[in-house]
């Protein structure tokens, strides 16, 4: 059976879930590989063996994690040379989609970004228009080089021995070109991260700058907290928390809007959620469209009432 | 400095979009296009960059503005709105045969055609947005990168740049990064990065007066099967408009919407 090649999107160590779904999809099409950039591989190994991959390239150099994407790129395309694997996968993050762009020009392969879906023939499922059109495509050249978003499928645990073993890329010095000279890591919530989190409420200009009763029912359900365009606009809450086009694209299993109108651009960040609820004061709000469940009235007394009434459930 | 900025043309998103029956390529036609609004943060990151450099003690010329997009002849009016902003030129490369490019061959015609701008006066900076509104693929500014070999400094929610560095903050995912690289670079820009002026009624006035070059794929020294849907790496098998959703239950609050609220997410598992 041929490799498929997973780059692991990781913080130190720290394996984040979406590597794990695409492990998942990985060993429906073959022997999912996973090539580790970085330090920290250590922790990372027993998550990787634990969902499915049978080997592991770790490439250490800090030739690599000191640059922006294009060493990275230069090293998947070595790898890629070496054990032509029946395709490449990686999350639909922005160093990832940037990745396999450029990786897509080095091997002269088909590209498809933000899938939703990959079978094991390698026909990918996409969601385009703000969720109006399901595309289905396949990579007709080359080796297909796959981003696919979080949530997109369940990890399964497929737990086996993992052989790991060191790569070494050669590293170009134009692909050096672009050095990271300082990293602030994002604030930590103490909340489920945005896009992967199972449970996503967010807020919006209804808010009117309040995020509190959001917050409260955000943290009686476990979620991570989003917020609107408008809302981050105003200085409400971080850009990081923004849902939509121009911020986070989420697919959880549940998406709470709260007092967010559903324009188009927020819709291209959050239609593909499994199950949407809303609620909004006003009874047009083009969100109800896509609402599984919701409520017409004030936030400020629905969302109270029911955080209490979720709370007092739980004893 | 020599600014080139890349644009697009895109179908209105307010509208009802939707493909081309038989090739599945996005029907430019049936709706009304427009400048992508995410572009318009480029074109505004580069007037203020060629302003900067007006106002140097050095005395420096003023930056040159070039736009640049590649698309179908109505595509023109992306490369007008950006003219009335305040660029200097336009370059609009369009052909046929361009038409179902994907982002691979669409990249490739875009770096042809800066290459050639290059051949005049070296560029010095090729600006771009981070997605286009139709297609939000996020992939062309590092294909550009990669094909041109220069230093790509994407997803900038800033840009600075001085003595021949250009430095961006990049809100990644996880962290906050500064990215820093010696000119000519690429850099693309999030809708973070700025405030896009409205066109003055000079800027319109003055706008028909600005030379458009319009060129072709051969103009370029491309060929037909390079780019279009014919160079496409990747095969459409099925485009299915999403089925309505199921109308979902939308309660009115009449003192117990919480209550309600709080029994569908138990109905559903959620608690
Ligand atoms: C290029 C571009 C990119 C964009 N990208 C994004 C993006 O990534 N994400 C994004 O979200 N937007 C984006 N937008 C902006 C988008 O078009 C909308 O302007 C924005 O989503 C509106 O935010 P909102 O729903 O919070 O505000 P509004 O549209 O003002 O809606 C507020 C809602 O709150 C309701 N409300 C008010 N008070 C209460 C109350 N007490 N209780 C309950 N409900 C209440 C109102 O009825 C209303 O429906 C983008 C726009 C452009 C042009
Ligand atoms: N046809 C085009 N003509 C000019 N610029 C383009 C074109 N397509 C994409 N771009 C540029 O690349 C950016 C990202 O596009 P995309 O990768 O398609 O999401 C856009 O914001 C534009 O700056």
């Amino acid at each position: 059976m041929s490799e498929v090649l997973v780059l692991v999107d990781h913080v130190d160590g720290a394996v984040r879930k979406a590597t794990t779904e695409l492990l998942t999809i990985a060993a429906r099409v073959g022997e999912p590989s996973a090539v580790y950039i970085g330090t920290g591989f250590q922790d990372a190994a027993a998550t990787l063996a634990r969902f499915g991959a049978v080997k592991a390239y770790r490439i250490e150099s800090p030739d690599l994690t000191a640059h922006l994407v294009a060493p990275s790129a230069e090293a998947l395309a070595q790898l890629v040379e070496r054990t032509q694997p029946a395709a490449v996968l990686l999350a639909s993050t922005a160093d990832g989609k940037e990745i396999a762009a450029r990786l897509a020009l080095k091997i002269d392969s088909g590209l498809i970004t933000d899938a939703v879906d990959v079978d094991a023939d390698l026909v990918t499922t996409q969601s385009v228009f703000a969720g109006a059109y399901s595309v289905r495509a396949r990579v007709s050249r080359g080796t297909p080089i796959i981003t696919v978003k979080a949530n997109s499928v369940t990890a399964q645990e497929r737990p086996g021995e993992c052989v790991d073993e060191q790569f070494t890329a050669v590293i170009s010095p134009g692909a050096m070109s672009a050095r990271i000279t300082g990293t602030r890591p994002r604030q930590k919530s103490g909340r489920p991260d945005l896009s992967e989190a199972a449970i996503v409420v967010a807020g919006g200009r209804g808010t009117n700058g309040d995020f509190g009763p959001v917050e409260a029912f955000a943290d009686t359900l476990g979620a991570a907290v989003g917020a609107s365009r408008a809302a981050v606009d105003a200085g409400w809450y971080p850009h990081a928390n923004q849902v939509g086009q121009t911020g986070k694209s989420v697919s959880p299993q549940l998406y709470v809007a709260v007092g967010i109108s559903g324009a188009i651009q927020h819709r291209a960040g959050m239609q593909t959620s499994k199950t949407i609820v809303a609620v909004n004061k006003d009874a047009d709000a083009p969100i109800f469209e896509l609402a599984d469940f919701g409520v017409v009235g004030d936030l400020f007394t629905v969302l109270p009432q029911a955080t209490t009434l979720i709370e007092q459930a739980r004893g | 400095m020599n600014i080139v900025v890349c644009v697009k043309f895109v179908p209105d998103a307010q509208s009802e979009r939707g493909f081309e029956p038989g090739d599945h390529t996005t029907d430019r036609f049936g709706v009304p296009g427009r400048l992508s609004e995410l572009d318009e943060y480029a074109v505004e990151a580069a007037l203020t960059l060629a302003t900067a450099g007006a106002d140097a003690p050095t005395g420096e010329p003023a930056g040159r503005v070039t736009v640049m997009t590649v698309g179908p002849p109505a595509a023109a009016e992306a490369i007008k709105k950006a003219l009335q902003m305040g660029a200097d030129a336009g370059v609009h490369v369009t052909d046929e045969a361009i038409a179902g490019s994907d982002a691979a061959a669409t990249s490739l015609v875009l770096a042809a055609a800066i290459r050639r701008i290059g051949e005049a006066a070296p560029v010095d900076l090729v600006l771009t947005g981070m997605a286009s509104t139709d297609a939000v693929m996020s992939v062309v500014p590092a294909m550009l990168a990669e094909r041109l070999d220069l230093p790509q400094l994407t997803l900038a929610s800033q840009l600075s740049i001085e003595g021949g560095t250009a430095s961006i903050r990049r809100d990644g995912d996880l962290a906050s990064q500064t990215v820093t690289a010696a000119l000519p670079a690429l850099v693309s820009v999030t809708d973070q990065i700025n405030e896009p002026r409205y066109p003055s009624f000079k800027g319109i006035m003055g706008a028909k007066k600005k030379p458009v070059q319009t060129w072709g794929i051969a103009d370029l020294g491309l060929r037909a099967d390079q780019v279009g849907l014919a160079a496409s790496a990747t095969v459409v098998e099925s485009i299915t408009p999403r089925p309505p959703r199921q109308a979902g239950q939308v309660v009115k609050d009449d003192g117990d919407g919480g209550r309600q609220l709080a029994d569908f997410l138990r109905s559903r598992k959620f608690v």
